[in-house]
């Protein structure tokens, strides 16, 4: 068996070889350049940080201790070893369990539905005058970049303490996101039914109505059931400025060390997240499933 | 599908509906005109369920309309205090807590990022089996389970208040985000180049090293820089539990009042928010976009 190898003369496979090195080392060059510069913004960052890694060290035996302490009962027995001694509030979590969980519902329907009359000026094909799309993607821009937290905040200033300004933080923020992403949905629909609808003299309203809402409507759903999940979470730390859930009993624990308060809370937190996890992406799978067999 | 209804045939008079053979439409298409009652009660059903859910949760949470209205003049009368944004005589004050902000993200994110990528190898379906991946699965949800906020709380426990202990409650909450995402980037990857690495004798480090991480680590780099920006959003808040950045400042200066300094603050925070966006666009394009050319 005979092997083809077409062998270059040397002059010419010098040459080749020198631009290879060249264009290597080129790439080369500028990744170590690239990194250089990223490892500058590190150093000034952790000046800025005030990172101290010798704390780092020193106390990182804490971190550990801390999980040990909040895994002790205050009889010194593992927490697992009596689960009524460490659930003993447990009656009272659920029920500002359930506060959460109803003020990240009401706040995701509010901020869905808000969205949804938003998002048809926003979206680039469907919005009627360009000024209108530009203001209302400013308004959502600005709801989405303020913290959720920020907002609360204010809101309970202006709303006294209590669920209603974590509820109408919640809203204004999932106002944003989600006009965001329904806008995109919307940039991504077919647009010939909206041609044949208005050919038929109908109103921008009933464009929307008829055209683009049978469309999006099973992703607009999808959507606003993700908003909730995260706004579980978002809403499990509203207590921490007095807008009303689990948050606040959750950061009374951690300040006045009821360790094993500190993880019960943490471990109802975290299961309670799963489960709403778990259930809305059952009801999204059957959404989409059901969509997609009409 | 049948023949076409008769409606259609022979010039009739669509005027006149009794025209149209019902009984025959609908031995042919039942499942349009008896539809069973769940299925067409299913979406009146949910959205009623939507609704009272809402409702019961607008009583519960104490949405009275005399409450409701009341805080919005109040809301009404902070906007007003607000204008115009002024930072007062603490300008030097709030860039050194802004860059102290930025810092807190990017080494966060970072430290997050280097963690997550040997955990991610162990999460990812086409490197590990079931029986590793499923725990290490479960550990990555727990983390990501618990707000920023919380671990914020937690690291202040650990290392003391300060920008450091924001640093460590980023990089641990994003460190659960990260190796979700980048198993998944992993699973999402090409076998080919595996395969053929394994063919020329390479051990199963060099599979990873030379079949994996080329194709993995531009979409890992593009979706780091993405968390760069959304923690800078992130790390504005974690100020408000005293693990340090701007949202410290944000927080002190609500709770005295003082509206113009916190419309300054908002203001700045928008504003870096945005040239993050800006820069982290440009060089995700580039990372991808240059890879594209390759």
């Amino acid at each position: 068996m005979t092997i083809a190898v077409s062998l270059l003369p040397d002059q010419q496979l010098a040459v080749l070889n020198a631009a290879y090195r060249r264009a290597v080392a080129r790439k080369r060059l500028r990744l170590l350049a690239s990194l250089a510069v990223f490892v500058a913004a590190l150093i000034v960052a952790s000046i800025g940080a005030e990172v101290n890694l010798r704390t780092f060290f020193t106390y990182l035996g804490n971190f550990v201790s801390y999980f040990d302490r909040i895994l002790t009962l205050d009889s010194g027995q593992r927490v697992w070893t009596d689960f009524r001694e460490w659930f003993w509030g447990l009656h009272n979590w659920l029920k500002l369990l359930g506060e959460t969980l109803l003020i990240s519902y009401v706040g995701t329907l509010i901020g869905a539905v808000l969205a949804f009359v938003l998002n048809f000026f926003a979206a680039e094909n469907t919005a009627p005058s360009s000024w209108l799309r530009f203001t209302v993607r400013r308004l959502l821009e600005f709801a989405r970049t303020v913290p959720g937290i920020v907002f609360a905040l204010i809101f309970v200033m202006a709303f006294g303490l209590g669920p209603v300004a974590g509820v109408l933080a919640i809203a204004i923020h999932s106002t944003g996101a989600l006009g965001k992403q329904f806008s995109e949905i919307v940039e991504n629909a077919d647009m010939k039914p909206v041609e044949g609808i208005r050919s038929t003299g109908a109103s921008w309203i009933s464009c929307m109505r008829f055209a683009i809402l049978p469309q999006v409507s099973a992703s607009y759903v999808s959507y606003a059931l993700l908003r909730f999940e995260i706004n579980v979470r978002e809403a499990s730390v509203m207590g921490f400025v007095g807008a009303g859930g689990i948050g606040q009993e959750f950061i009374v624990a951690i300040r006045k060390f009821y360790y094993s308060d500190v993880s019960a809370i943490l471990v109802t937190i975290i299961i309670t997240v799963f489960l709403i996890d778990i259930t809305t992406g059952w009801v999204r799978a059957r959404l989409f499933g059901r969509e997609a067999r009409t | 599908m049948g023949a076409r209804p008769a409606v259609r045939q022979g010039g009739a008079d669509l005027s006149k509906p009794q025209d149209v053979n019902t009984a025959e439409l609908r031995a042919r298409y039942p499942d349009v005109f008896d539809r069973p009652a769940s299925s067409r009660l299913a979406t009146p059903a949910m959205l009623a369920a939507a609704l009272a859910i809402f409702v019961f949760g607008l009583v519960d949470l104490d949405f009275s309309p005399s409450r409701f209205i009341a805080g919005l003049s109040q809301l009404g009368w902070i906007s007003m205090m607000m204008m115009p944004p002024d930072p007062g005589s603490s300008l030097p004050l709030y860039l050194q807590a802004l860059g102290e902000t930025l810092s807190i993200a990017l080494l966060g994110t970072t430290l997050a990022a280097l963690l997550a990528l040997p955990v991610s190898l162990l999460a990812a379906r086409n490197i590990v089996p079931h029986i590793v991946r499923f725990p290490v699965r479960r550990f990555l949800d727990s983390i990501r389970g618990v707000d920023t906020l919380i671990w914020a709380l937690v690291w202040i426990n650990v290392v003391g208040l300060g920008p450091f202990a924001g640093v460590l409650a980023i990089a641990v909450s994003d460190f659960g985000a990260f190796g979700k995402l980048f198993s998944e980037a992993i699973e999402g990857a090409d076998q080919k180049q595996v395969e053929g690495i394994r063919a020329s004798g390479g051990s199963a480090l060099h599979e990873i090293r030379f079949g994996l991480m080329p194709q993995v680590l531009p979409v890992i780099a593009g979706q780091v820089l993405y968390f760069i920006e959304s923690n800078t959003r992130s790390a504005t808040i974690i100020g408000i539990v005293g693990a340090g950045g701007i949202g410290l400042q944000l927080a002190e200066q609500i709770r005295v009042l003082e509206w113009q300094k916190v419309s300054f603050l908002i203001l700045m925070i928008l504003v870096a928010v945005a040239a993050i966006d800006f820069i982290s666009g440009k060089l995700r394009f580039a990372i991808i976009g240059k890879r594209a050319v390759a």
